[in-house]
Formats: structure tokens, C-alpha cells, sequence
């Protein structure tokens, strides 16, 4: 690839990404009243994407062998309970990243 | 000046967790990218004019491929279509913002998982508070892919695993959010059918059409999810 093609690239990528954040704010501007569902789906939403995106992030676990699912599982595991119990959370992220590292070395 | 360092003084905390991870991904992907033969300033660039995480990462292979525009139009769309989900939930929220257009450009998933479960404190502007959770977050991914792309090699210690950090922020928004019990349904909707998608679709393919059926599905559920919605309220 080229310095020209490489560039070409890159800005490509920067205009699709630019533009994957932007049409809904360009699609209902302010001076229209946001439609009903879209105001309904914006307060939904943040509930269901986090629980998507812990599943996005655990999506190369693979139950043939114990390495492939025990690390992340347990390390998720272990941030949900360790943080319902004690709400902390620096605990709960340097604890179950510590976890996950430990983890996914002796196995 | 009193305004700007309260809203400061709100936003940096909440950005911590992001600084640790966004370092370490950032210091990962200006290593890669200097390795494929490239010079500090394309991860700065990069960094500055993208700011996608896990787009950058597969930039990195897009620059070592054959040149294809399609291609790498495609390929963004697939792996950053989520984005549009944010945008669309950040609606009502970053109207009339002075600082919108940048809140916009900079809406990654580290930084919307931020401000959807953040509160504004009171008295804190919360343009200022919004434009420093994010401007924030941007500092720290541009900073860690300058340390990798400049220094990347002389690291000195094994850090693979360090990005689990991303993973359990999501897992303690998620919690937190199951805790404030206002949206327990949607929550369990997203983790069902996202594994669901994941199942069926295989781990490349899975996002996009858990998305649509997660905007389906709740669609669905406006009118019941509303009611309860109410009764919380009341």
C-alpha cells in the first residue's frame, strides 16, 4: 500500500466512524421534538448496551477447553459479586483484572 | 474558571477506570502500528482524527492489506455500527450543548458508558462535565499510542490481560445499573439476546443483528416497559 493509498484508508475509516455517531443527531435536530420512541429507546437503551457489551467483550470464550472460558467468566463473576457486596470500585476493576491476569497465566 | 474546575473536579474521577484501560489498549496499538512499519505520528494522527479503539486495531491490518476503499468503508461500518446505537440513546441527552459537535466525534464506547450512567452533580455545568469526561478519555488513548508507538518495545513488563480492565467497567455499569432497578428488563433483553445473536451468528458476525433485534424487542415492550416506567415514578 501506498503513503497515498494508506491515507486514503484512514480517512476513510475516520469519515464511516464520524458519520456512524452523527446521523441520529443530524437525522432529529434540535429545533424538532425528538419522536416518542426514540426519546423511550434513549432512556431503554443504556441498560440493554451495557449488558451487550459484556457479552461483545467476552465473545472469544470457547468451551472446548478450560482456558477458553474459566479466565473471563470468572473474572466478570468475580466483579459482579465482589461489587454488589461491596460497591468499591477500584476493587472491583484492579481486583478482577488482577484475577484475569493470574488467571489466564498459570492455566 | 470557578465553573470550569468544578466540572473538572467531577469528571476526572469517573474517568480514571478509562485512563487505565485506554493507556494500556493505546500503548498496545501504537506498538502494533509501529511495528507494520509506521511512525509515531500515524498513531497520533490516527488517534486524534479516529478515536475508535477496537477500529484501530483493525486499521492496523487494513494498512498491511491490499488497498480497497469499499472495503474498508465496510469493514468500519461492521465494526462501528454500535456507535450509532450510543448516538441515538445520547439524543435528548447532548441536546443543546455547546460542546455537541466534539461530544459526537468522541462518543466511544468507554466514554458512553461514562456519561450514560453518570450523574451530573448538582451545580456542575453539565456541558463542561460532558466535554471533560470525553476530552479526558481522549487524552489518555492519545497519550498511551504515543508511549507505544515511541516506546512501545522497551516496555518492561508483560501486560497481556490488562484490557480485562475495559471488560469489568462494562460488568460494574452493568451491575450498577441492575441495582437502580429502572431498567432491569432492557438490561436482561441485552444479555439475552446478544448471546443469543452470538450463538446463531458466530462471534465475527453477531453484533449487528443483536442490535436490531435488541431495538426490535424493545420497541415491542414500549408500552408495558412505559407503564412500569410510571408506576416507578408515581
Amino acid at each position: 500500500m501506498t503513503t497515498a493509498q494508506a491515507l486514503i484508508t484512514l480517512v476513510t475509516v475516520a469519515v464511516v466512524t464520524l458519520a456512524l455517531r452523527a446521523w441520529p443527531f443530524l437525522l432529529f435536530p434540535e429545533n424538532k421534538k425528538t419522536p416518542d420512541l426514540l426519546q423511550y429507546l434513549g432512556r431503554v437503551l443504556p441498560y440493554a448496551i451495557m449488558g451487550m457489551l459484556v457479552v461483545y467483550c467476552l465473545r472469544d470464550t470457547e468451551f472446548s477447553q478450560l482456558t477458553g472460558w474459566l479466565p473471563g467468566l470468572a473474572s466478570v463473576a468475580f466483579v459482579a459479586v465482589v461489587h454488589r457486596l461491596r460497591h468499591s470500585l477500584p476493587l472491583s476493576l484492579i481486583g478482577g483484572t488482577a484475577l484475569y491476569m493470574v488467571l489466564i497465566r498459570v492455566m | 474558571m470557578n465553573k470550569i474546575s468544578a466540572a473538572f473536579k467531577a469528571a476526572f474521577p469517573l474517568t480514571v477506570p478509562v485512563m487505565l484501560g485506554y493507556l494500556f489498549l493505546g500503548i498496545a496499538f501504537g506498538v502494533l502500528l509501529s511495528q507494520s512499519g509506521y511512525p509515531p505520528v500515524w498513531a497520533i494522527g490516527m488517534s486524534c482524527f479516529i478515536f475508535a479503539g477496537s477500529m484501530q486495531f483493525v486499521c492496523v491490518d487494513l494498512l498491511l492489506s491490499p488497498f480497497s476503499l469499499a472495503g474498508t468503508a465496510l469493514m468500519t461500518l461492521m465494526v462501528n455500527a454500535r456507535h450509532s446505537f450510543y448516538a441515538i440513546s445520547m439524543l435528548d441527552r447532548y441536546k443543546g450543548k455547546p460542546s455537541k459537535p466534539y461530544l459526537i466525534f468522541g462518543l466511544t464506547d468507554e466514554t458512553y458508558s461514562v456519561l450514560c450512567s453518570a450523574k451530573t452533580p448538582k451545580g456542575v455545568d453539565e456541558n463542561l462535565f460532558y466535554f471533560f469526561v470525553t476530552a479526558l478519555d481522549q487524552l489518555y488513548w492519545i497519550t498511551g499510542s504515543v508511549i507505544g508507538a515511541v516506546a512501545g518495545g522497551l516496555l518492561p513488563f508483560d501486560s497481556e490481560g490488562i484490557d480485562f480492565v475495559m471488560t469489568a467497567l462494562f460488568t460494574v455499569i452493568f451491575v450498577e445499573q441492575w441495582e437502580d432497578g429502572g431498567g432491569r428488563i432492557p438490561a436482561a433483553a441485552g444479555v439475552g439476546l446478544t448471546l443469543l445473536c452470538l450463538i446463531i451468528f458466530g462471534r465475527e458476525r453477531f453484533l449487528i443483528p443483536a442490535m436490531v433485534l435488541i431495538l426490535i424487542v424493545l420497541a415491542v415492550l414500549k408500552k408495558p416497559l412505559e407503564e412500569k416506567e410510571r408506576g416507578r415514578a408515581a
